[in-house]
């Protein structure tokens, strides 16, 4: 489903975030991409979803060569993928509501399935009571399980959330990542980049650890 | 289908809103546009008007030949049989004195003079085209003009066709200078509308790059931004027009004075509809690119290479 092959990645200036990096994630996995701050998993993960191109190696993508991919074909890959940033992104001058019918404004949903699908996403991350909210109004883990629920809206095979609980209490962290273990469950493969090894003990799950750009399971 | 027709509608309706959110600076914007396009387009119903006063008369060159007004019917025909076996005349018309005298009175603004005349003042005379080979410049017209006054009867010939020529070239002049003037506005058009979608797309900037991020097309996010262009363009064009209407009414007033002094009912025209149409087609049109190269330039700036 996502396999990197010498995956380097050079950024101008000459410095290498990513060196060499081969893995591979079946169809179903849940894995941890563990590593300090530095180390390379955002870049990592950004390639996925072809925010960042790699300066060499293969990277396959529910078979798809994403460094080769044309611009024109980056939409319709990453609408197969569920990614949940560090910062959330989310929109803040709509609702909740209207955040996680963004993507779907540009799927081909009508607008009542669409509505329906927004308001399942909400009840599963259990936001659906604030779907009226502006998203400066939620706490920090309610405004990431929005982040989930924008990701899932779509019903991607792959989630991918790059240090989703980096600013969250044990509890919420531990709340969030329960939602990855739901969807999960449910066949949904899920890459989860984190440095907090307390969180990844709670979870016995694969990890992949990078260090410096480089890779050691 | 369905999808592609709800996300236009989405589209125009979203490019609406803005316009909506922001009047005043939209207005401003339509002024701007207006006041630009109204200067070519009302150079052009000026130029339109000119045309179809140069358009009675006769760009070809011709020669006027007058008798003298004493002159008899005899002698004219003799110079009439002359003119038509002269190898340099192509077409010969006899114009009697008494035509030419309903012609005059037929003219705006001399039929009372012509009425208070007591004897018919007009000669005989002919309306000579050479032949195009004895026609290309002004010399051999000149010679062909000395010719015809040698001969008996003859008491003046007039080259007619130069001040239609000199009108006609002034003409085309202005009308390259409009289409010059034309272009430029074009360009400061394109310029306006692609500096307020750039400020659009910055007040918009998380939103267009995280619809990105998570799947929009480069088609989706340039939608509204292509309406709101052409939407904005299309108002100048109509403010256009309206400014144009308004400026050629005022004027009026004073070419209506003028015109009545010369017993004429010439006024400036308004653009033809389809002139008219032209001009907000053209102004939505330009608003539409200005917005595709905004919008395309942000784009490929956000895009990793």
């Amino acid at each position: 489903m996502i396999s990197f092959s010498a995956v380097v990645k050079r950024y101008p200036g000459g410095q290498e975030a990513l060196q060499g990096v081969s893995f591979s994630i079946e169809p179903g996995e849940f894995a941890f991409i563990a590593g300090h701050s530095g180390a390379g998993k955002s870049t990592l993960l950004k390639l996925i979803p072809a925010i960042e191109r790699p300066s060499a190696g293969a990277i396959l993508v529910n078979g798809q060569n994403v460094g080769s991919l044309k611009r024109s074909a980056l939409p319709y890959l990453r609408r197969n993928l569920g990614l949940v940033f560090q910062d959330q992104k989310l929109l803040y001058d709509r609702s909740v509501y209207d955040n996680v019918m963004l993507p779907l404004a540009f799927g081909e949903l009508g607008a009542r399935e669409a509505a329906g699908r927004a308001r399942a996403a909400l009840e599963k991350v259990g936001l659906l009571a604030r779907e009226k909210a502006n998203p400066i109004q939620l706490s920090g883990g309610e405004q990431q399980r929005l982040a989930i629920a924008r990701a899932v809206v779509n019903r991607p095979s792959v989630l991918i959330a790059d240090e989703p609980t980096a600013n969250l209490d044990a509890d919420s962290a531990a709340a969030v990542l329960e939602i990855f273990a739901a969807f999960n469950q449910v066949g949904v493969t899920v890459l989860v980049a984190t440095h907090d090894e307390a969180l990844i003990g709670r979870f016995a799950k694969r990890v992949l650890r990078l260090t410096r750009g480089k890779l050691a399971e | 289908m369905r999808t592609w027709l709800r996300q236009h509608r989405q589209a125009i309706a979203a490019a609406f809103a803005k316009l909506a959110a922001q009047k005043s600076a939209a207005l401003l914007n339509a002024l701007v546009i207006g006041i630009a396009l109204s200067l070519p387009a009302g150079g052009y119903a000026v130029l339109s008007s000119l045309r179809n006063v140069t358009q009675g008369a006769s760009l070809e060159p011709q020669l006027s030949v007058f008798l003298r007004t004493e002159a008899k019917r005899a002698e004219a025909d003799a110079v009439g049989a002359r003119l038509k076996g002269d190898a340099r005349v192509g077409e010969v018309r006899f114009v009697p004195r008494e035509q030419a005298l309903k012609e005059l009175q037929a003219t705006e603004g001399l039929a009372e003079v012509v009425a208070a005349l007591n004897r018919n003042p007009l000669p005989d005379a002919f309306v000579v085209r050479p032949k195009i080979a004895h026609s290309a410049d002004a010399a051999t017209l000149d010679a062909l003009a000395k010719d015809l006054r040698t001969l008996p009867g003859v008491a003046h010939v007039q080259v007619d066709s130069a001040w239609a020529r000199r009108l006609g070239a002034l003409a085309g002049t202005a009308r390259l200078a409009i289409a010059l003037l034309a272009t430029l506005l074009a360009f400061g058009l394109v310029a306006i509308t692609f500096n307020t979608i750039r400020l659009q797309i910055l007040t918009q900037r998380a939103e267009i790059e995280i619809s990105k991020l998570i799947g929009a097309t480069d088609a989706f996010i340039r939608r509204p931004f292509f309406y709101l262009g052409a939407l904005q363009g299309l108002s100048g064009g109509i403010l256009a027009l309206a400014i144009l209407w308004g400026s050629l009414a005022a004027l009026n007033v004073g070419v209506a004075e003028l015109a009545a002094s010369y017993g004429s009912g010439f006024r400036l025209p308004f653009l033809a509809p389809g002139d008219a149409l032209a001009v907000v087609l053209f102004s939505a049109g330009l608003g539409w690119f200005g917005a595709y190269l905004s919008v395309s330039k942000y784009l490929l700036e956000i895009e990793p290479k």
